[in-house]
C-alpha cells in the first residue's frame, strides 16, 4: 500500500482571485469542466467518497432544464468542524465552486444548506454573497444562491434527507434509486456536494486535474481538511495531503499516551494502537469526512461507543424499523453488559443486529452505526464488559 | 403563551406560502417567540392551506423548533463525545446552580432555558455551548458565569 506520510497542503484556505478562475472556468464547455474533474480523482469530501466528476457527469447528462447545485453544509458528523471554518475563512471559494458546476452541468441555481447551529455565521454569509452575485453577473454568467437553515437535524446531511427538509417536510431519507442525478431537489436533477468537495472542484479547476493528482495515493488524490480532537495539545483544522497512516497522524498530533483514533466522526471507524501502523487515512484504508478524534489512555471506550449510541439513538429519524430500534437495543444491551444484566456473550448477538442494521437500514445512518459499534467493542471488548 | 398578531400572515407574505415556505416560516417564529405554540402552528396552516398535523408533524421533527415554552435565551449545552470528555459535567452544573433549574427546564421569569444538544461543530474548543444562535467556546466554570450573568443584565 502507498504511504505518503504525513505533509501539510494549503489549497483550502488559500487565498485566490476568484475571478480569473471562474473567467477560466466560464471559457471552458462543460465537458472540459467534468474531464478536470473526473481527472483529479476527487471524491466527495463529506465522508461517503463519491467520485466527484462522475456525480456531476450524471447530473449534466440529464435532459432537464431545470437543475440544481446544492451544497451541503449540514455538518453534523461529532468531529467534524472544518466546514464551518471554510465558510468562515473562504466563503468566496464556496461559492465559486457551486458557480463552475453550475456551469458543468448546466443549473442557473444554488441552495446552501446550512446547519442551524452555524447560523451565526449568516450576516457576513450574505454580505460575501451579495459581492459574489456582484462579480457573476458582471462576468456575465447567470447564478443564484440561496440559503436555507436547518434547525437541529443530524439527519438532514443525508443528501435525500436534506432536499425533504428544503421541501419543507420531515427529514426522512428517500429510498434510492432515484438518485439525486437524475431525481433530486423538487425532483429535478441535482447535484449534491459537500462544502469542501465544492472548494476543491475550484481549485482543480485552478491548477488543473493533472497537477491535483500528484497530491495524495491511488484510492484517495489530493488533500483534506481534517478536523482535530479529543486528546490532543493541538486540536484544530488541518489540510493534509492523503496517504498518511494513523501512526504518522498520531505523532503529529497525539499526546504521546494515544490509546485509540476515532477515524470518521461516530459513523466511522475506530483504530486501536496496535492498528496504527498500518492502517491508512483515506479510501484504502478508513474514509474520513475530516473527523479526527484522538482518546488517550485515561479515557474509557465504554463511554465513547454509549455517547456515539444516544447520539445515534437520538438522531435516528424513526423511519425504519432497523436503525430505530436496533439503536436503541444496542444502547441498552452495552447498558446490560455493563451492569452485568446480561453475560458478555450477548454482546456477540448485539455484533450481529450491528451488521443486520448494515444491511437493512435505509440509509446511511443506521447502515454506518455498526463502524463504530464493532470495531469499538472488538477491539476495547473489556473496557465494554468491566 | 404569546400572541402572533399578523406576525404568521407577514412571514407568509415574506416567504411565500408553498410547502417550500415551511420551514423558514416556523424557523422565525422561533427567532421571534422562541417556541410555537399550538395556536402559532394551527395560523400556519391556514395560510399556507395545509393540516394543522402537516405542520406540527414537521416542526416536532427538528429540535430547534421547539414546540413546548421556552425561555428567552436558549441554551444548548453540546454533551457529544469531545465536550463530555472536557467537562461538560462541570458546566451543566454551574448553569444549573446560578439558573436554580435543571436541564430540560426554563426558569420562572422566562428569561432561561437549559438543555443539552448533540455535537454543535466546535470540538476543537471543548467544552461549548449554544445561547440562542451564539455558540460560547473554551468553557470554564468560571467563563459560563460571566457569560450567563452577560444575558441575565440584557
Amino acid at each position: 500500500m502507498e504511504n505518503k506520510g504525513l505533509s501539510k497542503v494549503d489549497l483550502i484556505f488559500e487565498e485566490i482571485n476568484a475571478k480569473e478562475v471562474l473567467q477560466k472556468a466560464f471559457a471552458m464547455t462543460s465537458e472540459e469542466i467534468i474531464q478536470q474533474v473526473l481527472e483529479s480523482g476527487l471524491k466527495g469530501r463529506g465522508g461517503a467518497g463519491f467520485p466527484t466528476g462522475l456525480k456531476w457527469k450524471y447530473t449534466a447528462a440529464e435532459k432537464e432544464s431545470e437543475k440544481y447545485i446544492v451544497c451541503n453544509a449540514d455538518e453534523g458528523e461529532p468531529g467534524t468542524f472544518k466546514d464551518r471554518e471554510i465558510l468562515d475563512k473562504v466563503p468566496y471559494k464556496v461559492y465559486g465552486g457551486m458557480a463552475i458546476a453550475g456551469k458543468a452541468m448546466g443549473a442557473r441555481k444554488g441552495f446552501i444548506y446550512l446547519r442551524g447551529e452555524y447560523r451565526f455565521l449568516l450576516p457576513q454569509l450574505f454580505i460575501e454573497l451579495h459581492k459574489f452575485h456582484k462579480m457573476i453577473k458582471e462576468i456575465g454568467f447567470d447564478f443564484q444562491i440561496e440559503y436555507r437553515m436547518g434547525s437541529g437535524a443530524y439527519i438532514c446531511g443525508e443528501e435525500s434527507a436534506l432536499f425533504e427538509s428544503i421541501e419543507g417536510f420531515r427529514g426522512e431519507p428517500r429510498n434510492k434509486p432515484p438518485y439525486p442525478t437524475t431525481s433530486g431537489l423538487f425532483s429535478k436533477p441535482t447535484s449534491i456536494n459537500n462544502v469542501e468537495t465544492l472548494v476543491t472542484a475550484m481549485m482543480i479547476i485552478k491548477m488543473g486535474g493533472a497537477e491535483y493528482v500528484k497530491l495524495g495515493t491511488k484510492d484517495s488524490r489530493g488533500s483534506k481538511v481534517f478536523s482535530i480532537s479529543g486528546d490532543t495539545p493541538i486540536p484544530g483544522i488541518f489540510e493534509l495531503e492523503l496517504g498518511m497512516s494513523v501512526q504518522e497522524f498520531v505523532n503529529e498530533f497525539g499526546d504521546g499516551d494515544t490509546k485509540a483514533v476515532q477515524v470518521g466522526g461516530a459513523s466511522g471507524f475506530c483504530v486501536p494502537r496496535k492498528r496504527f501502523i498500518e492502517t491508512i487515512i483515506g479510501f484504502e484504508g478508513v474514509p474520513t469526512g475530516g473527523s479526527m478524534k484522538l482518546f488517550n489512555s485515561s479515557r474509557s471506550m465504554y463511554n465513547v461507543l454509549h455517547n456515539y449510541l444516544e447520539f445515534f439513538t437520538e438522531e435516528s429519524c424513526g423511519q425504519c424499523t432497523p436503525c430505530r430500534v436496533g439503536c436503541q437495543q444496542l444502547l441498552k444491551g452495552i447498558e446490560k453488559v455493563k451492569k452485568g444484566e446480561a453475560k458478555s456473550t450477548y454482546l456477540n448477538e448485539l455484533i450481529k443486529l450491528a451488521d443486520t442494521m448494515k444491511v437493512a437500514s435505509k440509509c446511511g445512518l443506521g447502515q454506518s452505526v455498526g463502524n463504530a459499534f464493532r470495531s469499538i467493542v472488538e477491539n476495547f471488548r473489556e473496557e465494554v464488559i468491566y | 403563551m404569546y400572541h402572533t398578531g399578523n406576525l404568521v400572515k407577514e412571514l407568509a407574505d415574506k416567504h411565500g406560502r408553498q410547502r417550500e415556505n415551511l420551514m423558514p416560516i416556523l424557523q422565525d417564529i422561533v427567532r421571534k417567540y422562541n417556541y410555537l405554540t399550538d395556536e402559532a402552528m394551527v395560523e400556519v396552516a391556514t395560510e399556507l392551506d395545509i393540516s394543522a398535523a402537516e405542520v406540527y408533524g414537521t416542526a416536532s421533527f427538528y429540535t430547534f423548533l421547539d414546540t413546548q415554552e421556552r425561555g428567552k435565551n436558549v441554551i444548548r449545552v453540546c454533551k457529544t463525545i469531545t465536550c463530555s470528555m472536557k467537562g461538560k459535567n462541570d458546566i451543566i452544573a454551574v448553569l444549573e446552580d446560578i439558573l436554580k433549574i435543571k436541564v430540560g427546564e426554563t426558569t420562572p421569569d422566562k428569561m432561561f432555558t437549559l438543555v443539552e444538544t448533540n455535537c454543535i461543530g466546535w470540538c476543537h474548543k471543548a467544552p461549548a455551548m449554544l445561547i440562542n444562535d451564539m455558540p460560547y467556546t473554551d468553557l470554564t466554570p468560571q467563563t459560563v458565569i460571566d457569560v450567563v450573568k452577560g444575558y441575565m443584565s440584557k
